[in-house]
């Protein structure tokens, strides 16, 4: 069976899985949502094929499995979303349209040598710090939870940093390829580099109060240096720097401060002055900073197992009252987490580790440096951005507003991860032909 | 370059493993403890999508039940409390914003239907999967509704409260604490219960539950506690022999006894027997008995009846006070009780000693019943969904004294009624046998006044405890008369359902 033929079979199942989800979410909900809620499936199908038929046409011999697992995430973020709040599925679904969009053009565009981007390389890197730096712009940035991270034209809001993700991503790929020889040496001198980029993450903290951020980009140009050299000492030292530099921001920055201690104590006894639209009022911190995080920690708990199935979930009160705001962007894992319960985060996140497992097989098969960068780097990001946003509300780390791959509500973040996706065909296809 | 990308690949699966670990940890192993938290709104608001079980008095008559409210596709089971504040205190709330109080909160997994059998719970997750309603079981308790009313007329405008119990079973028939509050005002005009203040007492504090929360100087109500234990360890008889000058001395100084009525100064009985000293409420004569026996041997016995340990009732934990020594705000370790309790003034329930008054309720139930502790419960039986009923079978504590002891101090309480302190409690044709007691709060200072008292004295079936904050007058005239109220009520049922 080919590869392309297999990759069809299982969009297929992903079909029927997707017309479950919303037949469960349908039946538990019909007396608020109607039955025209189940061409939804038919819908995604449709569009799937769709990028399949661009895939067959333009990576013939790529990984059969990346598209149909990110196929699976989408649906899951788009059933979720739809059972909180139809409007929003609306909009989400032509995003996953122009997302698919996104995905064929690139295919299209690079099908026959993605490896001239490295030629670009400049340009990827100062697009990336233009997109980075963007929300930090006075007349066009905006400020949600405290954090920088959205850009707004009219009525269109985007999160820049997403694009700049894989243009970053790109830019170190090619760059440290072709100073991978001299970068080994570890020469003081060369610590140069290092020292801008950590600069920069330091920027992006500070301009953007963002620390999810900052993480994910200091850490995908920690692990293309690591890939790039071999040398760990550099991640070693990398990571010191980090940690230094965060510190520093953390006594500057309320913000960031804020986030750490939400962090370590959510929960207290005694009541805090707290900032309300009202004034200054005494409340315990779980009425005040570290409401969303509790309350979605309750979310996630009330899942227990099994989960309460999906539409059963309590997100709001009898009238009508959100309790748990930005649920379907930040705060989507929580809601599946009590929808689908641990048997069904589990399997959720096994879907991202087989998406991982296959994104790292793609590099480890393809033979040339600056492909084997390109598409460890795609992956690891993937990874990091994913563990930063869950063990944010997992409460491993601090929790920054940042968005799951595939799965939350959210244009800019299905466009970017749909241009990922492409990027490992690319790769794949590259690896799989040369045989 | 691969074992670099191996290294990659493997940090990355360890970053997702530490992700199914930690959801594991949220969903499976820290969920009870977030299903408990105070503020977890979506745990309650999910639980109102159960046909919560409806709770009755005794007699049948409806306490809490279900107002069923379509909203936003789902179907919720509000509460209604038919008799209003009449059972607040025993009954509770279940709110989406306020959380549970009483049985509301204490009995939440049988009202929810957590409680179910085997089957039960397998065909509860059934219906789960297949989306149908959840139905609670009902729970029946011991409530006598004519004496909640009696009790909750008699107290008044006073601030105080009154309990009484089945001594044989510790089935609690009555539950009573002034000020209380409407229970169908939590949720929509909590304004309204703040709002509520008293003539008697400041602050009102209506949501506190003062039958098992409010902690008070017992007085010489606890001289039952040392009477008891005087006579049950052999070292005095109720004809012992006592001197009363009308002090005792203690550490070099005078205790007094209780001051006169018309303030002519401390009584003095001069010579006197251990049962006329308890007949008139003698401090000197308890004073040297503390004294005698020491700190530890009056707190074991304490102890046997109940104090010094949360008391086991099925009401939640956080409206339960212990009765012991306390200092400031601590109760105080038996080790702490030895040194820094005062055994002569202990003894007559002053000094540092605190009670509720179902602490004081279980030590007239227990001497009632022979001696032996029953566990107070309102809970009487709880019947399924699919019908079948549970009876909570009334559990014993342990004995705390012996039946030779029981019946001595039931004949001391009995003289007290007949011809003592507690001569306002007597029931025309019925034994009764009862204590007061009158705590004094400071010179000038407003008492805190007790009775504790069963009946019939020979086959008890009601055992009661009534205290009231800031009185004027002494247990006897403002305590007793509504312990005799309550008892009444509660005798005459059962007389006529037994003819």
């Amino acid at each position: 069976m080919s590869a392309r033929t297999r990759e069809l079979g299982l969009l297929t199942l992903v079909g029927l899985i997707t017309a479950t989800g919303f037949a469960s979410v349908y039946i538990a909900r019909q007396n608020e949502i109607s039955s025209g809620s189940l061409s939804y499936a038919g819908f995604f199908f449709a569009l799937y094929l769709v990028a399949h038929l661009v895939a067959r046409l333009t990576v013939p011999d790529a990984d059969p499995y990346l598209l149909p697992m990110a196929a699976l995430l989408t649906a899951l973020g788009l059933t979720e979303i739809y059972r909180l709040n139809p409007t929003d599925a609306l909009r989400q679904g032509l995003w996953v349209v122009i997302g698919v969009g996104c995905f064929a053009l690139t295919l299209v565009a690079l099908r026959h040598d993605f490896r001239r981007l490295e030629s670009y390389k400049y340009l990827f890197g100062l697009s990336a710090l233009a997109l980075l730096f963007m929300p930090a712009l006075p007349k066009i940035g905006r400020t949600v939870n405290g954090a920088r991270l959205w850009v707004h034209f009219g009525s269109l809001q985007f999160q820049p940093g997403e694009l700049g993700k894989i243009a970053m991503i790109v830019f170190l790929a090619a760059y440290l390829h072709s100073k991978q020889e001299v970068l080994a040496l570890g020469r003081l001198k060369d610590f140069g580099p290092l020292l801008a980029i950590w600069g920069c993450a330091m920027l992006v903290l500070v301009a953007t109060h963002d620390l999810g951020s900052a993480l994910l980009f200091f850490g995908i140009f920690l692990a293309i240096l690591y890939l790039a050299t071999g040398r760990l000492l550099y991640v070693g030292v990398g990571l010191t720097l980090f940690l230094v530099g965060a510190a520093g921001v953390y006594e500057t920055t309320a913000h960031v401060r804020s986030r750490v201690t939400i962090w370590l104590h959510p929960w207290t006894t005694q009541r805090l002055p707290c900032h309300t639209p009202h004034g200054i009022e005494l409340m315990t911190r779980q009425q005040c900073e570290s409401y969303q995080l509790v309350k979605s920690l309750y979310s996630i708990a009330q899942g227990g197992f099994f989960g309460t199935g999906w539409g059963k979930g309590t997100f709001a009160l009898p009238n009508g009252n959100n309790l748990i705001p930005d649920l379907n962007t930040d705060f989507i894992f929580s809601a599946l987490a009590q929808e689908l319960g641990l048997v069904g985060i589990a399997a959720l996140l096994l879907v991202l580790m087989l998406f991982v497992v296959r994104g790292f097989r793609v590099a480890l098969q393809v033979d040339d440096g600056f492909s084997k960068l390109l598409a460890a780097g795609l992956t690891f990001g993937f990874t990091l951005q994913t563990f930063i946003i869950i063990g944010g509300i997992l409460r491993i780390i601090p929790l920054t507003g940042i968005t799951l791959p595939f799965i939350s509500y959210g244009g800019s973040s299905v466009v970017a991860n749909f241009i990922l996706l492409a990027g490992l065909l690319l790769v794949s296809q590259r690896a799989n032909e040369a045989r | 370059m691969n074992a670099r990308i191996r290294l990659a690949a493997l940090a990355s699966l360890t970053m997702l493993v530490a992700l199914i670990a930690a959801s594991t940890y949220w969903q499976a192993w820290a969920a009870p403890d977030l299903a408990n938290k105070s503020d977890n709104a979506i745990r309650q608001v999910s639980e109102f999508t159960i046909d919560r079980g409806r709770i009755f008095s005794a007699d049948g008559t409806t306490l809490a039940k279900n107002r069923i409210t379509h909203a936003g596709g789902r179907t919720y089971y509000f509460r209604r409390y038919p008799l209003g504040s009449l059972t607040a205190a025993a009954v509770g709330y279940t709110t989406q914003t306020k959380s549970r109080a009483g049985l509301e909160s204490s009995a939440n997994d049988y009202l929810t239907g957590a409680d179910q059998s085997l089957a039960g719970a397998i065909r509860q997750i059934g219906d789960r999967l297949l989306g149908s309603t959840i139905h609670g079981s009902d729970i029946y308790t011991s409530l006598d509704l004519e004496a909640q009313r009696i009790a909750t007329q008699a107290l008044g405008s006073n601030c105080g409260a009154a309990i009484a119990i089945e001594p044989s079973t510790g089935r609690i028939l009555a539950l009573v604490t002034k000020p209380t509050y409407n229970p169908n005002d939590i949720e929509g005009h909590y304004d309204r219960v703040l709002k509520i203040r008293s003539s008697s007492c400041s602050p009102a504090s209506p949501l506190l539950d003062r039958a098992t929360q409010g902690l008070y100087p017992p007085g010489s109500s606890f001289k039952v506690v040392t009477a008891a234990a005087a006579l049950d360890t052999g070292r005095f008889t109720p004809s012992s022999i006592f001197h009363d000058p009308g002090y005792c001395i203690e550490y070099g100084q005078h205790v007094n006894n209780f001051t006169n009525l018309d303030q002519s100064g401390p009584e003095a009985y001069g010579t006197l027997t251990l049962a006329t000293g308890f007949q008139n409420s003698v401090n000197s004569v308890f004073c040297n008995i503390g004294m005698t026996l020491h700190m530890p041997t009056l707190m074991n016995y304490a102890r046997r009846f109940g104090f010094d340990q949360t008391p086991s009732i099925d009401l939640p934990s956080n409206a339960l006070a212990i009765s012991g020594l306390y200092k400031g705000k601590r109760l105080l370790s038996p080790s702490e009780e030895d040194k820094q309790g005062d055994p002569g003034r202990t003894a007559f329930g002053q000094d540092k000693l605190l009670v509720t008054p179902l602490q004081m309720a279980m030590v007239a139930a227990t001497v009632a019943n022979n001696g032996t502790l029953m566990q107070p419960h309102l809970v009487d039986r709880v019947r399924r969904s699919d019908g079948s009923i549970v009876r909570i079978k009334p559990q014993s504590l342990g004995r705390a004294i012996k039946p030779e002891t029981a019946m001595e101090l039931t004949q001391m309480m009995e003289s007290v009624v007949t011809g003592g302190t507690g001569t306002e409690a007597a029931i025309p044709g019925v034994k009764v046998a009862g204590k007061t007691g009158t705590a004094e709060n400071g010179t000038g200072q407003p008492n805190t006044t007790w009775f504790i008292s069963f009946a019939p004295a020979d086959a008890p079936r009601v055992a009661v405890a009534v205290v009231l904050q800031n009185q004027t007058g002494v247990g006897g005239t403002t305590a007793a008369p509504i312990a005799r109220q309550i008892m009444q009520a509660i005798l005459t049922k059962t007389a006529n359902s037994n003819s």
